[in-house]
């Protein structure tokens, strides 16, 4: 549903600003979202100021060293911190994008940190992300055969059947784009969003996959898939330049072309 | 979808407003906008059948500074829609998603939206002789 307010436990208050513990002259304000389930009072924004010379380059950099210098009870995730785990996936500078992949020179002014937008926040910038794994989990994504597996080998796919999944294997579920998505924004209850449909996608073009007929049926829904109206946020966002409102849209031609 | 009482993170209130989502939204405006005003061109049809003196009296309805202003707009609405519809219809047959090519064809429809309806502007004008 159309919400473009935020409820009123979800209002945004002036938070604290830490005062600078460092004296140079090369500084770099961050202003980030708090929020801590144990207070009982509304998240707030918290701006701190680092020492930009005694700092890694990326978000995530700036992130580990507030916590580690300043402010020990900011949370967040963080695994891998080169872009292929996609646990650090924020809203930076006004777009989602991954943490660790993101340089902070890129942002001129004040580093403005969110967590993924419209989603529950479980504290500070991690986001329940249950429900976006729950629809992940039901459009199926592993392969499903009928026909029994070769004895002697696997199922084999040619070089240009394997290329079909270039663009779409490389997916790592960090929900950026999906929660870029107006559209998953007002009806993420019933529309999959970008990621997952890119997802459903990349098994209904593995040329090993046996269950394309179905994988389509499930996706002739009002919601599930046209709720998508190629804003394409989504890719424009996607932190891997991947491209799911194309693929929304290959899914969306194929339904055509199977009446 | 909230469980106990976990806020909901910012959205349009921190998501940076981009060509993307900038022309979609204006899409649904125009289109919602034509569609409301499509009883006016009704309107404006039924005068026509009604006669002259009705005709007239539509004419200088639709002549008044008022009337002007809701015509600019609903040409631009017209022109826009017609532009960004041509785009949807590429995309439609997977043409035209790339990023770099969906911000040209942005622009392209930015450009002509405008160019359209001042050019129609400058024709009618023109048409009526310049006699305002």
């Amino acid at each position: 549903m159309v919400e473009f307010t935020l409820p009123a436990n979800s209002k945004i208050k002036r938070g604290i600003t830490h005062p600078r513990s460092e004296r140079t002259n090369n500084t770099k304000s961050f202003k980030v979202y708090r929020w801590d389930p144990d207070s009982g009072e509304n998240p707030r924004t918290d701006l701190y100021e680092l020492d930009m010379d005694r700092c890694g380059p990326m978000v995530l950099d700036a992130l580990i060293k507030i916590k580690d210098e300043i402010d020990p009870s900011l949370t967040f995730r963080r695994s891998c911190r080169e872009g292929i785990c996609g646990s650090c996936a924020m809203n930076i500078d006004g777009t989602n994008t991954l943490a660790c992949t993101k340089p902070i020179e890129d942002v001129k002014s004040v580093v403005k940190i969110y967590p993924l937008p419209h989603m529950p926040v479980v504290k500070d910038l991690v986001p329940d992300m249950t429900h976006f794994y729950a629809q992940y989990a039901s459009i199926k994504p592993w392969l499903q055969t009928r026909t029994p597996a070769p004895p002697d080998r696997e199922r084999l796919q040619s070089k240009e059947e394997r290329a079909r999944l270039d663009g779409l294997y490389e997916c790592i579920l960090c929900a950026c784009c999906s929660t870029s998505c107006p559209s998953y924004w007002w009806n993420a209850d019933r529309y999959l969003g970008p990621a997952i449909l890119l997802q459903a996608y990349r098994w209904i073009v593995d040329s090993r996959d046996e269950a394309t007929g179905e994988r389509l049926d499930d996706l002739v829904d009002p919601f599930r898939l046209y709720r998508c109206h190629t804003i394409m946020n989504c890719s424009k966002t996607c932190p891997k330049s991947l491209n799911p409102g194309k693929a929304i849209a290959e899914i969306k031609k194929l339904i055509v072309a199977r009446r | 979808m909230l469980t106990n009482n976990r806020p909901l993170s910012p959205h349009l209130q921190v998501y940076r407003p981009q060509l993307t989502s900038i022309l979609s939204i204006t899409h649904r405006g125009t289109g919602m906008f034509l569609a409301f005003s499509s009883p006016v061109l009704v309107y404006w049809l039924w005068a026509i059948a009604a006669g002259a003196d009705t005709y007239a009296s539509a004419q200088v309805l639709f002549g008044s500074s008022f009337g002007r202003v809701i015509l600019f707009f609903w040409s631009y609405s017209l022109f826009y829609h017609l532009c960004n519809g041509i785009r949807h219809l590429a995309w439609d047959a997977g043409i035209g998603l790339e990023i770099a090519t969906l911000y040209k064809s942005g622009w392209w429809v930015v450009a002509m939206s405008f160019g359209l309806t001042v050019a129609i502007w400058v024709v009618g004008y023109a048409a009526r002789g310049g006699s305002g």
